[in-house]
C-alpha cells in the first residue's frame, strides 16, 4: 500500500500556480494569448468610456442650431503657429456670398486664427448625470465653438456633428446595453426554466422561440414600431424600442441556456452531487451556473453588437428613436438622401463607429468563447 | 526470414502547438514482415496513434514527421521511404488504401452518413482500380461477404447507422481491404466494442490475414489482445519503443523494466480471485513534462540516479529479434539531447 | 431480508423505459431494460453485475441509487442492524438520508469532478450539505479522506484539472467515503484508466474495503478486473440475470453457456494460451424486442426446442445460481487459474 500514489513530485512553482489556479484564471490567461481579442476587448472599453463622458467630449451643445452654418465641411486643425511654435488652431470661418448664385460660402479665414484650448468651459451639463459642470475636453480660446470649431463639420441644421456624434454614441451603446440585459434576464429565466424541467413547459418555451424566429424581423419591428403612440416622449420611446429589440434577443440567449443546462443535467459530477444529497438550489447555483457562466459572457458579447444594429436599423428606417433623440441610426438618417451626401460626404462618418464596435464586439465574444471553452 | 515490407527506423514525430514541443514520436524502429503481425501496445500518450498516422502520413496540424525512414517495399520490389513523400501528393495518395489499408477505433466517425456502404466501398474501389460501376458494386458485396455480413447483396445498400458497432466494424476492414492492400493498420479496432464482438472481430482479422498473407499492425493498449495476436511486439511508452521483439519472449522473458512492470500490473483472468496486483508507482507524465533521460526512470523501481536522469539509454540487442532500450543491457549511452 | 449478514437485497426489479414515437409521443413499445432482477449483497462483500452493453447492468445499479426511479421490484437497504428500508418506493425527500450510507464511485474520472471547485471543496461537499458547517471540521475529514485514498494533504487547494486519471479516481473515491457509507456502488471505476493505472486502483478499492467493512456493487464489462476485485459475480444478458456463483466458481465451473462464451472471449495476456475460442455468432439481442424463450437461444449452441419456447428460471445447481434448462447436463469450461508469469 506504500508504494502508491506519493508519485513523481510536482511542485514548481509555476506548476503549483497553474495546479490552483480557478477556472476563473485559466479562461483569462487563454484569453490573455488571443491577441485580436484583446486589442478588442480595449477598443469596447473606450466605447464605453464615451458612452459615460459623451458630454464631456463633446464641444458644441448637440441640439444647437444655425442655418447660417449648415454643411460645413470638417476643418483643418493647423498644428504649428506661423512663428513655428506648436499651437494647434483652427481658421474662423468667414461668410461670403456668391456673387453668382447668392449662395453664402463659409471661407477658411487665415487672418482670424482660433486657438485651441484643453478642458475648458463650455455648455452646461450633468457629469454622470450627478453634477453639474460646463467642463470639456476641447475648446477654443475666443467665441463659442458652435461657431467656430467643426471637427467633423456640421449638418444642414447647422449642428456639430462630432458633438452628436459623442452623444449618439451614447444612446446607441446604451440601449445595447439595456437591451442584453432585458434579454439576459429573460433568456436565463426562460432557457433555464426550459432546461432545467424539460417536458411540457420546454416543448412550450421552444414553440414559442422557434415561432419568434421565424417571424422576419423588420416588417414585425416596423409594425410593433409603428403601433408606438406619435405624442410619447423621447424617453418612452427609448425604453420602448429597447423592449422591442429585446423581444427577440432573448431567444437566443435562452437557448443558450438551455443547451447548458441540458449538457450540464447529463455531466457526472452534477449526479454526483444529487447523490450526496444536495439541495436543487444548491446544484443550480453552486455547480450548473458557474459553468455556463462564461458562456453567457460570450453570449452577451456577441448579442450586443446585433442590439446595435437593430437600433441603427430601426432607427435608420425612422421607425426607432426619432429627433431630437439622438442615435447613431438617427444621424445616419441624416445621411439618407443622396443630395446630402452629395454635398456633405462626411455625415456618413458615423458609420465608422458603428462598424468599428460592432468588429470588436465580434472579436471579443469569439475570444471569450475560446477561452471559455477550449474544447467546445 | 523473408526481407520486411515494411520497416520503421528512427522515426520522429513532434508537434508544436504554441505552448511547446510535444514528443509524440521520438525514435522508434521496427520492422513488419510479409503475412505477419506487429503489436505495437502501450498506455497513453506513447504515441502508437501518432505512429499509425506517421507511416500513412496523415499527422494532424501542428504535428509533422520530423525525421527518420518509414521504407515501404512495394510490389516491384522497389522501396520507397514514405517519410521523404509529399504527403499531399498523389504517390502517397495512392499507397494509402493501396498498399496500405487501416482500419481506426471509432467505426461510427469513420463511415459518411450520407452514402450508403456500398456507395463507400464502391468509390474506395474505383479509387484504386478502374473498373465499371456494375464491377465495382459487385466486388463492394464480395468485400462484405469476406468480412462476414450476412446477406451482402441487401446490406450493400444499407447506411452506416443502420448497423451494430460490430457490423459497422466490419465494414471499415471491408473498406480497408478494398484495394487488395499487403499491410493493414488496425489502431485499437476493438476497444469501442464488448468483448464478445472483439472476438469476433480478432477473428476476422486473423482468417483475412491467413487467406491473403497480409501484413498487419495492430495497436492496442489491451496486452490481451496482444498475446492474442501479435508475433512482434514493439512496447512504446512516451514516444519510444522501449522493448521489442517476438511475442513470448516479450510475455515470458521481458526485460524493460517498464514491460515487466505493465505485465505483472495487468488483471487477468487466470490471477487468484481477489488477488491483489503488483502495481507502477505514479502516473504518465503530461506531454509537456516529459522527465529528462529515460522517460520511464521517474517510475522505475531499477532506476539508477546519475544514469537513467541524464542519459537516453541506447537499443541493446540481446539477441537477433529482441531489442531493449534501457542502459541495465548495456552502454554506453548517448548524451542527453 | 434473508440474513443479518445481508445489507442489500434487491427482489424482483424491473425498469422499463417507454418508447414514444410521433407528434404526441404515443407509447409505442417497451424497453425492457431490466427485467425481474434479484441479488443480494452482504456486509463487506464485493458483488460484480457484469455482462456487454445494453444488459441493464447500469440501469440496474441507478436503480439501487435510485438515480433512476425502478418500475417494479423491491430494494431492500439495511439502514442498522434491526431496520430495512425499500429504496425502490422511498418518497423523495426520505432518500437523503439514505445518500448517507449508499454513495457512487464514477466511471469518469474527468466528468465526475466539478472542474471548478477545488479538490477540498469537493471531497468536503458532502460534509457541507449533510450538516458538517465548520469550515475547520470539514477540512479535517478532507485531510483524513485524502490520507485514506493516498494524496498528499498540500493538493487539497488544488483544482481537478492538476491531476491524473487516477488520481482524479482517488479524489473520487475520497468524496464517495465521506460520510462513512456502508455500500457502495462502483460503476466502471478503472476502465477509463490507464492500465497501469487500474491496478492502483484496485488495490486501493481491495485495501478500503478491508479497512472500512465496505461493500461494492461492482459494475463492469471487462472480467480481468472483475476477478481481481469480487467475492461473487452476476452475469446479465438483456436485462435478466443468467449466472450468480462465486467468483471462483464462475470463472472455472461457469453453468451457463453464455459465461462460457463470455470467459472463451476475453483474451488472456500470455501468447501460450491462444486456445481456441468459442467466438459467438451474431448480435445482443435486442432488449426492445428480445426473443421469446431463453434471450440467448439464437446465439447459443447448446440451444434446445425447449430454448426457444420456455423462459428459464434461475435455480440453484452445485452452488451456483443458473438461468438455463440445460444446466445440469452441460459441462462447460470456463478458465483456469494459473499463477501467469
Amino acid at each position: 500500500m506504500s508504494e502508491l500514489a506519493q508519485s513523481v513530485p510536482l511542485v514548481t512553482a509555476a506548476e503549483e500556480k497553474v495546479a490552483a489556479a480557478t477556472q476563473l484564471q485559466l479562461t483569462w490567461w487563454r484569453f490573455r494569448r488571443h491577441r485580436l481579442a484583446l486589442a478588442s476587448g480595449v477598443v469596447v472599453i473606450l466605447f464605453y468610456l464615451v458612452v459615460v463622458f459623451a458630454d464631456f467630449l463633446a464641444i458644441s451643445p448637440p441640439h444647437s442650431t444655425n442655418a447660417a452654418r449648415s454643411f460645413i465641411p470638417p476643418q483643418k486643425i493647423h498644428l504649428f503657429d506661423s512663428d513655428g511654435g506648436f499651437r494647434p488652431h483652427v481658421y474662423a470661418l468667414k461668410g461670403q456670398r456668391d456673387l453668382r448664385t447668392f449662395k453664402l460660402i463659409y471661407a477658411p479665414d487665415p487672418s482670424d486664427k482660433r486657438y485651441l484650448v484643453w478642458f475648458t468651459e463650455g455648455y452646461a451639463y450633468k457629469l454622470l448625470g450627478l453634477f453639474d459642470t460646463r467642463l470639456h475636453v476641447l475648446g477654443i480660446d475666443r467665441g463659442t465653438p458652435e461657431d467656430a470649431l467643426f471637427l467633423l463639420g456640421t449638418d444642414q441644421l447647422g449642428r456639430d456633428v462630432w458633438s452628436r456624434l459623442m452623444l449618439a454614441t451614447r444612446t446607441s451603446l446604451t440601449i445595447g446595453l439595456v437591451g442584453v440585459t432585458l434579454s439576459l434576464f429573460l433568456g436565463v429565466l426562460l432557457g433555464g426554466i426550459s432546461g432545467l424541467y424539460g417536458g411540457m413547459i420546454d416543448t412550450v418555451i421552444q414553440r414559442v422561440i422557434e415561432i419568434l424566429r421565424s417571424i422576419p424581423t423588420i416588417p414585425l419591428w416596423m409594425g410593433l414600431a409603428a403601433a408606438l403612440p406619435a405624442d410619447w416622449s423621447s424617453a418612452q420611446v427609448y425604453m420602448a424600442i429597447t423592449l422591442i429589440i429585446s423581444l427577440i434577443g432573448w431567444t437566443e440567449l435562452a437557448r443558450v441556456v438551455r443547451g447548458r443546462f441540458l449538457a450540464l443535467r447529463e455531466e457526472d459530477f452534477i449526479t454526483a452531487a444529487e447523490l450526496l444529497g444536495a439541495s436543487r438550489m444548491r446544484i443550480i447555483f453552486r455547480h450548473m451556473v458557474p459553468s455556463f457562466l462564461s458562456h453567457i459572457i460570450a453570449a452577451i458579447s456577441l448579442a450586443l453588437p446585433a442590439m446595435i444594429i437593430s437600433e441603427t436599423t430601426l432607427s435608420f428606417l425612422g421607425l426607432g428613436l426619432r429627433p431630437p433623440a439622438i442615435s447613431w441610426g438617427v444621424l445616419l438618417q441624416d445621411a439618407q438622401n443622396i443630395q446630402a451626401l452629395g454635398q456633405a460626404p462626411w455625415l456618413l462618418f458615423v458609420a465608422v463607429p458603428v462598424i468599428a464596435v460592432i468588429l470588436a464586439f465580434n472579436f471579443l465574444g469569439d475570444g471569450l468563447r475560446d477561452a471559455a471553452d477550449p474544447y467546445g | 526470414m523473408a526481407d520486411p515490407i515494411l520497416s520503421v527506423r528512427d522515426l520522429v514525430t513532434y508537434f508544436r502547438p504554441e505552448e511547446g514541443v510535444v514528443r509524440a514520436v521520438d525514435g522508434a524502429s521496427f520492422d513488419l514482415y510479409p503475412g505477419g503481425t506487429l503489436g505495437i501496445v502501450g498506455e497513453s500518450g506513447c504515441g502508437k496513434s501518432v505512429t499509425a498516422r506517421s507511416i500513412l502520413r496523415i499527422v494532424d496540424r501542428p504535428g509533422e514527421v520530423e525525421s527518420g525512414e518509414i521504407l515501404l517495399r512495394r510490389d516491384d520490389g522497389g522501396i520507397v521511404d514514405l517519410a521523404k513523400i509529399d504527403p499531399r501528393r498523389r504517390e502517397m495518395r495512392a499507397i494509402r488504401g493501396g498498399d496500405i489499408g487501416y482500419v481506426f477505433q471509432e467505426p461510427m466517425s469513420s463511415l459518411s452518413a450520407f452514402y450508403t456502404i456500398g456507395n463507400q466501398l464502391m468509390e474506395a474501389v474505383r479509387l484504386h482500380r478502374a473498373v465499371t460501376t456494375k464491377e465495382a458494386r459487385q466486388r463492394a458485396v464480395e468485400l462484405l461477404q469476406l468480412v462476414g455480413i450476412p446477406r451482402p447483396e441487401q446490406r450493400v445498400d444499407a447506411y452506416s447507422f443502420e448497423l451494430s458497432g460490430g457490423l459497422r466494424q466490419r465494414v471499415m476492414i471491408a473498406l480497408a481491404l478494398a484495394a487488395e492492400p499487403r499491410i493493414l493498420i488496425a489502431d485499437e479496432p476493438t476497444t469501442a466494442l464488448d468483448v464478445t464482438t472483439q472476438a469476433q472481430i480478432l477473428d476476422l482479422i486473423r482468417r483475412i490475414q491467413d487467406e491473403r498473407r497480409l501484413a498487419v499492425i495492430l495497436i492496442t493498449h489491451d496486452m490481451g489482445v496482444i498475446a492474442e495476436m501479435a508475433d512482434t511486439v514493439a512496447v512504446m511508452y512516451l514516444g519510444k519503443v522501449v522493448e521489442s521483439g517476438p511475442v513470448d519472449a516479450i510475455f515470458h522473458a521481458p526485460r524493460h523494466p517498464y514491460t515487466q512492470a505493465l505485465l505483472r500490473s495487468i488483471p487477468s483472468v487466470l490471477a487468484e480471485p481477489r488477488s491483489r496486483l503488483a502495481t507502477i508507482a505514479g502516473s504518465i507524465p503530461h506531454p509537456y513534462a516529459r522527465p529528462e533521460g529515460c522517460p520511464f526512470h521517474p517510475r522505475c523501481a531499477r532506476s539508477i540516479a546519475g544514469v537513467c536522469d541524464r542519459t537516453v539509454p541506447v537499443v541493446t540487442k540481446l539477441d537477433e529479434r529482441h531489442e531493449v532500450r534501457c542502459v541495465l543491457y548495456g552502454r554506453p549511452a548517448e548524451a542527453a539531447e | 431480508m434473508t440474513s443479518p449478514q445481508t445489507i442489500l437485497s434487491v427482489e424482483g426489479l424491473k425498469k422499463y423505459f417507454p418508447i414514444r414515437r410521433g407528434l404526441l409521443r404515443k407509447v409505442v413499445g417497451e424497453v425492457k431494460a431490466v427485467d425481474d432482477v434479484s441479488f443480494t449483497i452482504d456486509r463487506g462483500e464485493t458483488l460484480s453485475l457484469v455482462g456487454e452493453s445494453g444488459c441493464g447492468k447500469t440501469t440496474t445499479s441507478r436503480c439501487i441509487l435510485r438515480a433512476v426511479h425502478p418500475t417494479a421490484g423491491a430494494i431492500r437497504f439495511r439502514t442498522d442492524p434491526t431496520r430495512n428500508v425499500d429504496v425502490a418506493v422511498l418518497p423523495r425527500a426520505e432518500l437523503r438520508p439514505l445518500r448517507r450510507q449508499i454513495q457512487m464511485i464514477f466511471q469518469d474520472p474527468y466528468s465526475s469532478l466539478n472542474p471548478r471547485m477545488t479538490i477540498a471543496d469537493i471531497i468536503g461537499e458532502p460534509l457541507l450539505v449533510n450538516g458538517v458547517s465548520s469550515l475547520a471540521a470539514r477540512r479535517t475529514r478532507v485531510g483524513e479522506l485524502l490520507d485514506l485514498v493516498q494524496l498528499p494533504r498540500a493538493y487539497m487547494n488544488r483544482f481537478p484539472h492538476a491531476f491524473s486519471g487516477g488520481q482524479r479516481q482517488r479524489i473520487g473515491i475520497a468524496r464517495a467515503l465521506a460520510l462513512n457509507p456502508t455500500l457502495i456502488v462502483a460503476d466502471e471505476p478503472v476502465s477509463a484508466l490507464d492500465v497501469s493505472v487500474q491496478a492502483q486502483i484496485i488495490n486501493l478499492m481491495l485495501d478500503l474495503q478491508e479497512r472500512l467493512g465496505l461493500s461494492y456493487l461492482f459494475v463492469a464489462h471487462d472480467l480481468s478486473v472483475v476477478k481481481h476485485v469480487s467475492h461473487r459475480v452476476a452475469v446479465m444478458y438483456v436485462g435478466r440475470i443468467v449466472e450468480v456463483a462465486s467468483t471462483a466458481t464462475i470463472f472455472h465451473r461457469p453453468k451457463h453457456p453464455y459465461t462460457e462464451a463470455l470467459l472463451s472471449a476475453v483474451p488472456t495476456p500470455d501468447p501460450r494460451r491462444r486456445a481456441k475460442r468459442i467466438v459467438l455468432e451474431g448480435e445482443v439481442a435486442d432488449p426492445a424486442n428480445a426473443p421469446p424463450g431463453c434471450a440467448f437461444h439464437p446465439r447459443c449452441r447448446y440451444a434446445i426446442e425447449r430454448c426457444r419456447q420456455e423462459l428459464p428460471r434461475l435455480a440453484t445447481v452445485d452452488g451456483s445460481l443458473v438461468a438455463c434448462h440445460r444446466s445440469t447436463e452441460l459441462g462447460l469450461t470456463g478458465v483456469a487459474s494459473a499463477a501467469h508469469a
